[in-house]
């Protein structure tokens, strides 16, 4: 079975982003960018899968900038076989990523396509679930454990009221959460290897998609400082505090 | 707190832009490193020692490792990151493909060094002892000895060691006593004490490879009757596992001022059988081809160190609060300022930052170089190369290790009190950083090695492997363009250090003493004087990278501003030394002893 992993370029977690000062968005000039954790999340299972001789081939997928091409290369250093850019400098929304993919998917029939849940720049939490919806194949979202079987797969999935294990039939869309595995460490050797994998760059239009944003960002502004707060001498004051506050 | 994050951009402005046109490039055979892979290497080298190495350095620091039945036990998560950084590959980054490495050149192993070192140095000693005994074994040993451990070696495996102190003698080895006498079957057996020797007995590897300096019973007395000879602390099996003990044994843990996670012990050998390594009698010889490279690699111990120094001081220089900016509150909406608005705050910090960009910019010529020396094809450039390697090799070591030490202790003055205190991690920069200044020969010796030997080796020729690029430089940049004040500022410099060069040249030939008395100031001169041209440079490529519009803007701004406060702030220092080696040995000499 071949599984397709999307993964996005993001800003490094690490950093504290800072917005740009006509308020347009996040400023990434000069910024560490890596790939989003949720989909090395998905990449690590992937290869997991791979290895444990469930998968023949795993694909990495991204869609973005030149500079994804690091990205994909991170993803074929940790293991994944080959990888495909679909190069843009335009910002993608999560539909227009999901259709490019739902086109990638008619070209590659993958078994399944693992992804991370939401990307940390944006937070969209859509794009499996739109991939799914377009293809029309079954989803388990925020896995914390993937089992996968001949012709089903199994996904815990981390919800609001604790888990819920579903059984899917494939092919099959599953979205990666934080604690579904601990990405590996890319292997040296296997890093000098990645250089040599093949890696096809493709366009949106390759794929007959119009990627033209739905969505019009009014503005971005950082969040709000925290501001100091402020002892009281007893419970009177605080009360008393609270209602001119209009908090009681 | 001990703060790191791996200074990426500038480690790759030394690696892809700073040395281009220095001669020691085209290598054919390090081709396939481009800016692409060795930025992924250097990326995924940054992410293994934030992830994994950094959290485990205040913890060894406090907990260090333990003697316990005649076994030494590491620190807690330091075997399970020896794993992981073996089976990673970094610990054969550099090594030999033939024997399982992965021929990385030299100019980014010695970034993943400086990376290492910044976030666990007692760590980093362990695979960096191994890496120094296969580099001797490779170049000395037997066939069958390369094959049976080189492999195991290289892999991390089995780790290795280096035995040449005993309790009465350190720098001169002359006097060592510890004998081996051989056997019927060609073997030896090898019996002395050793001390000081680091990574001797833990539990990270499954074999233990001891490179051991041992006196044969027809041995000549002093340093010519010296044989060097393998012995592992397990004897191998033939399918290649640890078989039977040895004989060899840790009777006792070193109580050291700093790096405390790096086992330093006291070896025993009863009767271990071991191997000659190279020509009887030859050992110091083959000994030193592990102590050049060595030499190297700890130069580097000082700038991890420093870096990390700095980081760590930079992060509290902004968070702590305190007092008012000389000018006027900074930040009138805090209670107080931090600590960064201060102008003697600032002096620490661009001192320490001046340090390590110099130090990282010069590491990275002198890598280029030993790059060269191995690889390149034209015999012209790799006698250039050899020469300017062992011209530099006390400079890097002696240079690098004061100032990694002077960085670690200026953190601690930015902490205040809080540096003196354990918790804040600072004060265990100042006592890791210390013993690199001593190890791998002294820095003393570092600098009687540069007057006493490589200045005047064939006649200065090393000299000029420095020289004529400095001064080449020097030539074309003459001008009365912006870098007007720097170029003379080098000028006047390198004119300093020439005139030193000669002044030892002619009194160490009547007066070994005089050589003597001048070699530390020497080395500190040439130091200056080599990372001044290092700025020089970085200047010329800033200037040019914002003349032609680039997106790094800051980046390169703030290599300008750097490299200014270096010449205006650092390099006159110059000034000191050449006066201190001007005025000569009389007045160090005058005090009878008994006036001691």
């Amino acid at each position: 079975m071949k599984i397709l992993v999307p993964v996005k370029r993001v800003i490094d977690y690490n950093l504290k982003p800072r917005v740009r000062s006509d308020g347009t968005g996040v400023d990434l000039s000069n910024i560490k960018m890596s790939m989003n954790p949720f989909d090395e999340i998905a990449v690590e299972e992937a290869i997991r899968l791979a290895e444990a001789g469930k998968a023949d081939e795993v694909v990495v997928v991204s869609i973005g900038p030149a500079k994804a091409q690091e990205t994909l290369r991170t993803g074929m250093a940790m293991g994944a076989d080959r990888a495909i850019l679909v190069e843009t400098d335009d910002e993608v929304e999560p539909l227009a990523v999901a259709k490019i993919l739902k086109a990638v998917v008619a070209e590659e029939n993958p078994g399944m396509v693992i992804m991370g849940k939401q990307a940390i720049d944006d937070d969209s939490n859509q794009t499996g679930q739109m991939l799914a919806a377009l293809l029309g194949w079954a989803q388990g979202t925020f896995a914390s454990k993937v089992e996968l079987d001949s012709d089903a797969v199994t996904v815990t999935r981390e919800v609001d009221g604790g888990l819920e294990t579903v059984k899917l039939g494939l092919p099959a869309i599953v979205t990666t959460d934080l604690r579904l595995n601990e990405p590996r460490f890319a292997k040296l050797p296997n890093i000098m290897k990645a250089k040599k994998k093949p890696l096809d760059v493709k366009s949106p239009s390759d794929y007959r998609v119009d990627i033209t944003p739905r969505l019009k960002t009014l503005k971005v502004v950082e969040p709000p400082v925290r501001e100091a707060g402020e002892i009281v001498p007893d419970v009177d004051t605080l009360v008393a505090k609270l209602k001119a506050m209009g908090a009681v | 707190m001990q703060v790191y994050e791996a200074p990426i951009r500038d480690m790759r402005f030394v690696l892809d832009e700073l040395w281009v046109d220095d001669g020691f490039g085209d290598i054919p055979a390090l081709e396939e490193f481009d800016s692409d892979l060795t930025s992924a290497i250097l990326e995924e080298a940054a992410k293994f020692s934030r992830e994994v190495l950094l959290p485990l350095n205040r913890s060894g620091d406090e907990e260090g490792c333990v003697l316990e039945n005649g076994v030494v036990r590491t620190p807690e998560g330091f075997k399970d990151a020896y794993k992981q950084f073996t089976e990673s590959g970094w610990a054969s980054l550099a090594a030999d493909p033939e024997w399982g490495g992965q021929g990385l050149p030299e100019r980014v192993n010695k970034l993943v060094e400086e990376m290492t070192c910044s976030t666990n140095l007692s760590f980093g000693l362990y695979p960096g002892l191994t890496h120094g005994g296969a580099i001797a074994l490779e170049a000395h040993g037997s066939e069958d000895l390369k094959n049976l451990y080189l492999p195991k070696m290289t892999s991390g495996e089995w780790s290795g060691t280096m035995c040449l102190t005993e309790s009465h003698c350190g720098t001169d080895l002359g006097m060592l006593r510890t004998k081996a006498e051989p056997q019927e079957d060609g073997s030896y057996k090898v019996s002395g004490s050793k001390i000081f020797i680091s990574a001797g007995d833990h539990d990270l590897s499954d074999n233990i490879i001891h490179l051991v300096l041992a006196r044969l019973p027809d041995a000549p007395a002093g340093v010519k009757g010296i044989s060097l000879f393998l012995v592992p602390k397990y004897l191998p099996n033939d399918d290649g596992t640890p078989g039977p003990s040895n004989g060899v044994s840790c009777s006792a843990l070193e109580h050291k001022m700093g790096l405390k996670a790096s086992a330093t012990c006291q070896m025993q050998f009863e009767e271990s059988t071991g191997w000659l390594v190279g020509e009887p009698h030859q050992g110091l010889a083959a000994m030193f081809t592990m102590m050049n490279a060595e030499r190297l690699s700890v130069g580097i111990q000082g700038v991890g160190i420093g870096e990390a120094a700095y980081q760590s001081a930079v992060w509290y220089a902004k968070d702590r609060l305190q007092g008012r900016s000389l000018s006027g509150a900074k930040y009138p909406d805090k209670p107080a300022d931090p600590i960064i608005v201060h102008p003697d705050v600032r002096r620490m910090l661009m001192t320490m930052r001046c340090y390590n960009e110099g130090c990282r910019m010069l590491g990275g010529w002198v890598a280029r170089a030993l790059d060269a020396e191995k690889h390149s094809q034209d015999p012209e450039v790799k006698a250039r190369a050899t020469d300017f390697v062992a011209l530099m090799t006390p400079i890097v070591k002696a240079l690098f290790t004061d100032l990694g030490h002077e960085s670690a202790n200026l953190a601690v003055q930015v902490y205040g009190g809080h540096g003196y205190i354990r918790e804040s991690g600072v004060e265990q920069y100042a006592r890791d950083a210390r013993i690199a200044m001593i190890y791998e020969g002294t820095n003393g010796i570092q600098a009687l090695d540069l007057v006493g030997r490589k200045m005047g080796q064939n006649t200065g020729r090393l000299l000029r492997s420095f020289f004529h690029p400095v001064s080449d430089f020097i030539e074309a940049s003459k001008g009365d363009g912006p870098m007007k004040p720097m170029i003379d500022g080098l000028e006047k410099a390198l004119g300093a250090l020439q005139l030193s060069t000669a002044t030892i040249a002619q009194k160490g030939l009547k007066d070994p003493e005089e050589a003597g008395a001048a070699a530390t100031e020497y080395l500190r001169l040439f130091g200056l004087v080599a990372m001044g041209y290092c700025f020089a440079r970085a200047t010329m490529i800033s200037d040019m990278k914002l003349a032609f519009g680039t997106e790094e803007k800051e980046f390169y701004d703030a290599k300008i501003k750097t490299a200014t406060f270096f010449f205006e702030r650092i390099l006159p220092q110059v000034s000191a030394n050449f006066l201190a080696i001007k005025a000569g040995k009389k007045s160090m000499m005058a005090l009878s002893e008994e006036q001691f």
